[in-house]
């Protein structure tokens, strides 16, 4: 039972975003970290190994070169081994083009399971999952709380409005989970020093079998503006008070606009 | 020797990143209700253990990790901008260890390291007597010869996790007539040996969760092949043991004063009086500059010392010593300040830099009063200049060859 991990390099949640003048996000000028909903991804794979679910471990992620880092901390959590597509043809790739290029490489690792995070932190188009399923013709299990295997198949527990649904499909399979899974496992100092020897490659689109012609430029959509949201109203601050009447001043606030 | 130089590696700065996250995330929530109730934070040993964190001095082979000292003072330094009392666990592990690393024999290394690296075993150091502080030649506890063991009798005092550990090297004279700089040897003792007990705890000013025990031993037996080194070789190996690990408590020095520098911005950031933000106020800005600063030359001075270490330099005790009083002095008065900066709230729970400020006296006390690293210092100054006298009484047999 082999698992393939697919996660995103992003830029840290709430650092100061630049962009370049074509709308591109400026990678150089932030720290990056692995895409806080696939450490979820991850966390469920290894809870699968620790369990005996499954056998092997591999990530997979898309991405310049500098991915390697967030490849090698997922390796520090766990895992066996990794693989980075890198393709100067892939700048500025939409969910199009990515899920393109993850379903080769996704062809050509074969893994039972393909699983990924329900969302990146920063493009937010929850679009990938979905899109490489759809290349590869397998099934998708979506927004599991949950995933078990067992007999040749994959099931994920899913919450819905009036608890939650168990939902199944044959292995092999494309899977994204939620945050339900559990906290993620910092990596050890063992597991930290294991990750510089275990094997990351580097694919090019050739490697995958990808002809960079057909990409369209790496996107078929095109970000025409990009701007930080309105600036909130003056923030109401309530301090140096004791805690009896901050909390009646917050419950006054809010009983004066109906709130409560 | 060759020339020592120090540069921060990727990994070092890959290590700070993690162990910033774990004291961030699981350490600093935890500080006030540590100090508050005054108990051993079992459930962060536990987590250290599980990170690995633990045997960081250790060997490989012994399920160590074998960090390079920098990087353990790096450790050290992240959980003790956190909180100190956690600090301490990784401290008094390698404290404790490094008699048995540095004296012991193989077998010995062997049946107690992997415990100790994995964690699952504390370990304490147990030197100091009640009329023996500073003045280490003056202990008194007894260790006689019974055949192929001995007898342990006497009490040691302030001992950090003496009553939490499940082994304790221990300083004992085997010669009585010959004193304490030769005459003493050095021991690891199982704490569940019969006539071993802990009958006492201190109410501290600070570390409050680390329990600093008063330790007694009544007729323990220790067999032979638990005595570290040869009978007469304590005092050294206490000596020895001491010039390496007092960088520790640099690097905590470090941790605790920049802890407190960043509680400083963050508060006198978000503080408005006279409608301004208080760090706006050029007189803010100054205090702030100079905390930042002295913890800065403390941190490098720390790491200068450990690149020493790792080189095995024979100035040895004149960095680590300079590095110990520099960074102490450092955290006091640093702690201090931003008690001062906080005003009010400095002076209350709800606020770190309190706790923060009682903290930091520690690391101008133990592991050699602020007075005795002078001496060391001093020493090797005159010896350096070609002008030492034989012996000053303190750090004279620091010196190795």
């Amino acid at each position: 039972m082999k698992i393939v991990v697919c996660i995103k390099q992003v830029p840290a949640t709430g650092a100061d975003k630049r962009y370049t003048d074509d709308l591109r996000l400026d990678r150089s000028s932030v720290e990056a970290i692995i895409n806080p909903l696939d450490e979820y991804a991850i966390e469920q794979a290894l809870r699968l190994v620790d369990s005996g679910g499954a056998d092997a471990v591999t990530y997979l992620s898309m991405g310049p070169e500098q991915a390697a880092e967030a490849l090698r901390r997922a390796l520090a959590m766990g895992g066996d081994d990794a693989v980075l597509v890198t393709d100067p043809a892939l700048a500025g790739a939409d969910e199009w083009a990515t899920a393109v290029v993850l379903a080769a490489a996704l062809d050509k690792l074969a893994p039972d399971i393909a699983l990924m995070g329900m969302a990146s932190d920063d493009a937010r188009g929850s679009l990938v999952p979905g899109a490489v399923a759809a290349r590869r013709g397998l099934p998708l299990l979506s927004y599991g709380a949950e995933l078990a295997v067992d007999d040749g198949a994959a099931r994920i527990r899913r919450l819905s409005a009036t608890g939650f649904d168990w939902i199944e499909a044959p292995l092999p399979v494309v899977a994204t989970v939620t945050d339900q899974v559990g906290e993620p496992r910092y990596a050890s100092l063992k597991g930290i020093m294991a990750a510089k020897r275990k094997p990351l490659e580097t694919w090019s689109l050739e490697d995958i079998g990808v002809d960079a012609g057909t990409l369209r430029g790496g996107a078929l959509t095109r970000v025409t503006d990009s701007r930080p949201p309105e600036d909130k109203p003056p923030t109401e601050r309530i301090e140096n008070v004791a805690a009896v009447e901050a909390a009646t001043r917050v419950a006054d606030w809010l009983a004066a606009r109906k709130l409560i | 020797m060759g020339r020592v130089t120090y540069r921060l590696s990727a990994d070092h700065d890959e290590l700070r990143a993690v162990v910033r996250e774990l004291a961030d995330e699981r350490v600093a929530p935890r500080a006030t209700e540590i100090d508050a109730t005054a108990e051993f934070p079992w459930d962060l040993k536990e987590l250290l253990a599980k990170q690995d964190l633990l045997g960081t001095s250790m060997p490989e082979e012994y399920g160590g990790t074998a960090l390079d000292t920098i990087a353990q003072s790096i450790l050290v330094e992240e959980l003790a901008r956190a909180d100190a009392t956690t600090s301490l666990i990784p401290i008094v592990q390698k404290l404790g260890a490094l008699p048995l690393l540095l004296a012991g024999d193989t077998e010995q290394k062997a049946r107690y390291l992997p415990r100790l690296a994995s964690g699952e075993w504390l370990i304490a150091f147990a030197l100091t007597e009640a009329a023996a502080g500073s003045d280490v030649a003056s202990n008194r506890m007894r260790a006689a010869r019974d055949g192929d063991a001995y007898v342990l009798n006497g009490s040691k005092r302030f001992i950090t996790h003496g009553s939490v550990a499940n082994l304790v090297t221990v300083f004992a004279l085997t010669d009585s007539k010959a004193g304490g700089r030769k005459g003493m040897s050095a021991f690891v003792v199982e704490t569940d040996s019969p006539g071993f007990s802990a009958p006492r705890v201190e109410h501290k000013m600070g570390i409050r969760g680390s329990p600093t025990a008063e330790l007694t031993f009544d007729d323990v037996r220790v067999p032979e092949t638990n005595r570290l080194g040869n009978e007469g070789d304590g005092f050294k190996i206490a000596m020895t043991t001491l010039d390496h690990s007092r960088l520790s408590i640099a690097a905590q020095a470090v941790g605790i004063a920049q802890g407190a520098t960043d509680a400083a911005l963050e508060y006198t950031s978000q503080r408005t009086q006279f409608g301004e933000r208080v760090v706006d106020f050029q007189g803010i800005q100054w205090m702030l500059a100079d905390m930042a600063s002295q913890t800065e030359a403390a941190r490098q001075l720390t790491y200068a010392a450990a690149a020493r270490v790792d080189a095995e330099a024979p100035d040895l005790p004149y960095w680590t010593s300079s590095a110990k009083l520099v960074a102490g002095d450092t955290a006091m008065r640093v702690t201090t300040d931003a008690v001062q900066l906080l005003g009010g709230y400095g002076y209350i729970s709800e606020y770190p830099v309190e706790r923060m400020m009682r903290d930091a006296k520690i690391t101008q006390l133990y592991e050699g009063t602020q007075q005795i690293q002078r001496l060391i210092i001093a020493r090797q100054l005159l010896q350096r200049a070609g002008v030492g006298r034989a012996a000053t009484k303190a750090g004279s047999e620091t010196i190795r060859p």
